[in-house]
């Protein structure tokens, strides 16, 4: 264990030397997100401003600070001067603001987003604030994700020189019961959604007769709209290694296993880096730190089914088999994978452990509400001005959080989505409903892993609806008939009512349904299943009955309910939209208003897009769904 | 699986699978994994490589069959020379994923799970690629392009052979 600390030392000098030396250091966010928005175009440009000029700096590739709406996000920090933030960066800006910092040191503030620096009037004056008063994050508490988009997480050292693997230390100080007490009075509940407290299953396992336990860490995130697991493992993977040394190490576990979504290559290929590194360090294998405790830690890639994430159909998965719930009990506390006692914790909930280890459980509980202590991470997407992965309290409130750290909508909201395709849709009067598993529950939703989902008043309930359970359909495992036949039902009712041939019935069918579903399905995945549909029917009735009786669709979102037109008035008869209609639907002369015959309009948006973004009139093209009678017939 | 259409298995032969086999112990357990190098290593899994995984992990045909068809990972037809994923997860779907979706069918003229005839490329649909902050997103190969637009899509294409 003093090996341990010495080397903590030692990477905490480097780590200070970092962010005190006299090399400038370039900071780039080179996670999913950021790559997708070109972050990697954004380092080679980087690279080449400095190779061309001769300059000096260490480039530190760190994992997602959560601004997604500002990615890339770039950060310089030269010595002598405050670090520096720089947000939606371009291969051009990055190597102007490369040149412009550490050739003629302008820190280039017209571009900047952010700083590090102390409150001067410099910065005040030009409105830039300090990088954690940026409205997205101020009124965020940051436990989970206290290293993420800060340190470069392929290197351990500075998950080290981070307060890292001190949370396993105190809990070989505290024993096994020691450790199981302080999750207990941390009141830390499940992260992956139902929020079952940590140390229950943890006793039931520490307490099964089995000669080998297993603990299994759950990342195979299946929401559509949800990634903060992902974020966390690509930007600090050890904090959710050291949370399985803990968790093992409490429930007397000696092998583990991460069962990962396929489609996170880049969180698999860092897990396996920092795996290595702990087997180097000493933190992995027989006797870890001299404490006497083994175990081992396997990688499981997940083959893509939604119903994997429920505990039982996870275990099948890992045996070899379909990926099919089984009844319980027995619970996998007592009787998991290969009949022994096995622990399925999330990634967020692993995550955790290590911060109220070394900090203790009081201070884990100054965060939250009664009976829901601690932060919880989302991921906040949809139709809101800041999107990103987030971390609050519990208990704060859906308006805080949709409003304030999200900057609220463009366009009048609407609703929001909590718990993925297994959750419920609220509507505005629920804004000030606490986030906390009781709230969510009353309101008819769940808490679920931590996707929101936010929309305005351009998304169409009926047609999510629709979404949410083809999405539910597709994935039912098919073991038992109310989540296999009901839900393909309730699809096809749904069907009916976005393409205009709803019946009157038709609302009263979703809802006896819905119910039954929830009441006969053995998983979670049927259970909640028609949630998306009773919510919504409960708080968005009216949008119902405009699809069923006026053939309505008032977001013009459903396909069969809309029309596209050209308003004459303001069609300047550019021809941008002719040349992009890919049925030869529009017609007209150059400089006259143009024509848009409907029958041959294929619905593809091409034009729209088009005249919003390219042509000369902006909005010559508009979108809309028009109230039927009862006679009128949809095309 | 019905018939051979689409099956290419004459260019696989036996040997081909000893090294994406080597690695493993042959326990039941393996299957998943087993599948995952195969697809890997040639693409897809053929009727051939289902027979062999089955020889080698001692399990029914169809059991192999049974597992690899549950999952959406594996594919029963050879790729195109680039994927072309488009994301239905919810950011997307409500930012228009299901339009771009229709226009790359249209595009390409084939369905999502198809590969065109000239196997330059095949579509799939995935439920998240976990941009979702970046709505709605395409993936080609594996260059993810966010906030996709019908117009766009033509152009991204044209930069793949």
């Amino acid at each position: 264990m003093n090996k341990l600390r010495k080397q903590r030392e030692e990477a905490k000098k480097k780590w200070d030397s970092l962010a005190a030396g006299d090399v400038p250091v370039i900071y780039l966010g080179t996670a999913s997100c950021g790559r997708a928005a070109g972050a990697m175009k954004v380092l080679e440009s980087i690279q080449a401003a400095l190779r061309d000029n001769r300059l000096e700096a260490i480039i530190v590739q760190v994992g997602c600070v959560g601004l997604c709406y500002l990615e890339p996000l770039m950060d310089v920090a030269v010595p002598g001067h405050p670090r520096m933030s720089y947000g939606n960066v371009t291969p051009a800006k990055a190597s102007e603001i490369v040149e412009s910092c550490l050739m003629k040191g302008d820190p280039i503030l017209r571009l900047a987003v952010a700083h590090f620096g102390d409150e001067n009037g410099e910065f005040a004056k030009r409105k830039i604030p300090r990088f954690f008063d940026l409205p997205m994050l101020k009124p965020q508490v940051r436990v989970v994700l206290k290293n993420c988009g800060f340190i470069d997480p392929e290197q351990i050292g500075h998950y080290l020189a981070n307060d890292g693997y001190r949370g396993i230390e105190s809990a070989f100080a505290r024993g096994a019961d020691g450790v199981i007490a302080e999750v207990r009075d941390a009141g830390l509940r499940g992260r992956g959604g139902a929020g079952f407290p940590t140390f229950k299953k943890w006793e039931i396992c520490r307490n099964a007769p089995g000669r080998i336990k297993y603990l299994i860490c759950n990342a195979d995130e299946g929401d559509p709209g949800a990634f903060m697991n992902r974020s966390l493992l690509e930007g600090d993977p050890h904090a959710v290694l050291e949370g399985m040394l803990i968790a093992a190490y409490a429930i007397g576990a000696s092998q583990g296993y991460i069962y990962i979504r396929a489609e996170y290559p880049l969180a698999i290929a860092r897990l396996n880096v920092a795996i290595s590194q702990m087997r180097d360090y000493g933190l992995l294998g027989q006797n870890i730190l001299e404490s006497g405790f083994d175990f081992e830690i396997t990688i499981k890639e997940g083959a893509g089914a939604f119903v994997c994430g429920e505990e039982t159909a996870l275990i099948a998965s890992i045996e070899g088999e379909r990926g099919m719930p089984k009844s319980r009990p027995p619970f996998p506390a007592i009787a998991g994978l290969h009949g022994m006692p096995t622990i399925i914790n999330n990634v967020e909930t692993l995550g955790t452990l290590s911060s109220i280890l070394r900090n203790g459980a009081s201070w884990y509980r100054q965060f939250g509400v009664q009976g829901n202590h601690g932060t919880k991470t989302f991921s906040l997407v949809g139709k809101v001005r800041r999107t990103g992965l987030i971390e609050v309290p519990l208990g704060t409130t859906l308006r805080k959080i949709i409003f304030d750290i999200g900057g609220g909508t463009i366009k009048r909201f609407k609703a929001v989505q909590t718990g993925g395709p297994s959750g419920g849709c609220l509507s505005e009067e629920f804004l000030d409903t606490p986030v906390d598993y009781e709230s969510l529950g009353a309101a008819g939703s769940i808490m679920g892993s931590g996707g929101l989902i936010v929309m305005d008043e351009d998304t169409c309930v009926v047609d999510l609806a629709r979404y949410f359970l083809d999405f539910a359909q597709q994935e039912s495992c098919g073991k038992c008939t109310p989540c296999r036949v009901g839900t393909r039902h309730l699809v096809e009712i749904l069907q009916r009512m976005t393409t205009g041939r709803g019946l009157a019935e038709d609302l009263a069918t979703l809802q006896t349904l819905g119910e039954t579903i929830k009441r006969g399905s053995l998983c979670g995945l049927g259970q909640t299943a028609p949630n998306p549909v009773l919510t919504t029917l409960r708080y968005f009735r009216p949008e119902y009955l405009e699809h069923v009786t006026d053939k309505y669709c008032p977001a013009a979102v459903c396909t069969e309910l809309v029309e596209y037109r050209v308003i004459p008035d303001r069609c300047t008869g550019c021809q941008r939209c002719v040349s992009v209609c890919p049925t030869g639907a529009i017609t007209g002369p150059r400089a006259e208003p143009h024509n848009l015959d409907a029958s041959q309009c294929i619905k593809c948006r091409a034009c729209y897009e088009i005249c919003r973004f390219d042509a000369i009139a902006g909005d010559a093209i508009v979108i809309r769904s028009k109230r039927r009678t009862a006679d009128e017939q949809v095309l | 699986m019905t018939g051979r259409v689409g099956m290419d298995d004459s260019a696989v032969s036996y040997d081909e699978y000893g090294p994406v086999l080597a690695r493993f112990k042959g326990e039941q357990g393996d299957l998943i994994p087993v599948l995952q190098g195969v697809q890997r290593a040639f693409g897809y899994i053929s009727e051939e490589a289902m027979r062999h995984v089955s020889r080698f992990l001692r399990i029914s045909e169809n059991q192999v069959f049974g597992v690899a068809s549950f999952y959406s990972q594996f594919r029963f037809t050879p790729p195109g020379r680039h994927s072309v994923k488009v994301c239905l997860g919810t950011a997307c779907h409500v930012r228009g994923g299901q339009i771009l979706s229709r226009a790359l069918e249209r595009e390409l003229g084939i369905l999502p799970g198809q590969t065109t005839v000239d196997r330059r490329f095949d579509l799939q649909r995935v439920a998240c690629l976990g941009c979702c902050a970046l709505a709605p997103v395409i993936q080609t190969d594996d260059e993810i392009h966010s906030q996709m637009t019908v117009i766009r899509l033509k152009q991204v294409l044209s930069e793949y052979e």
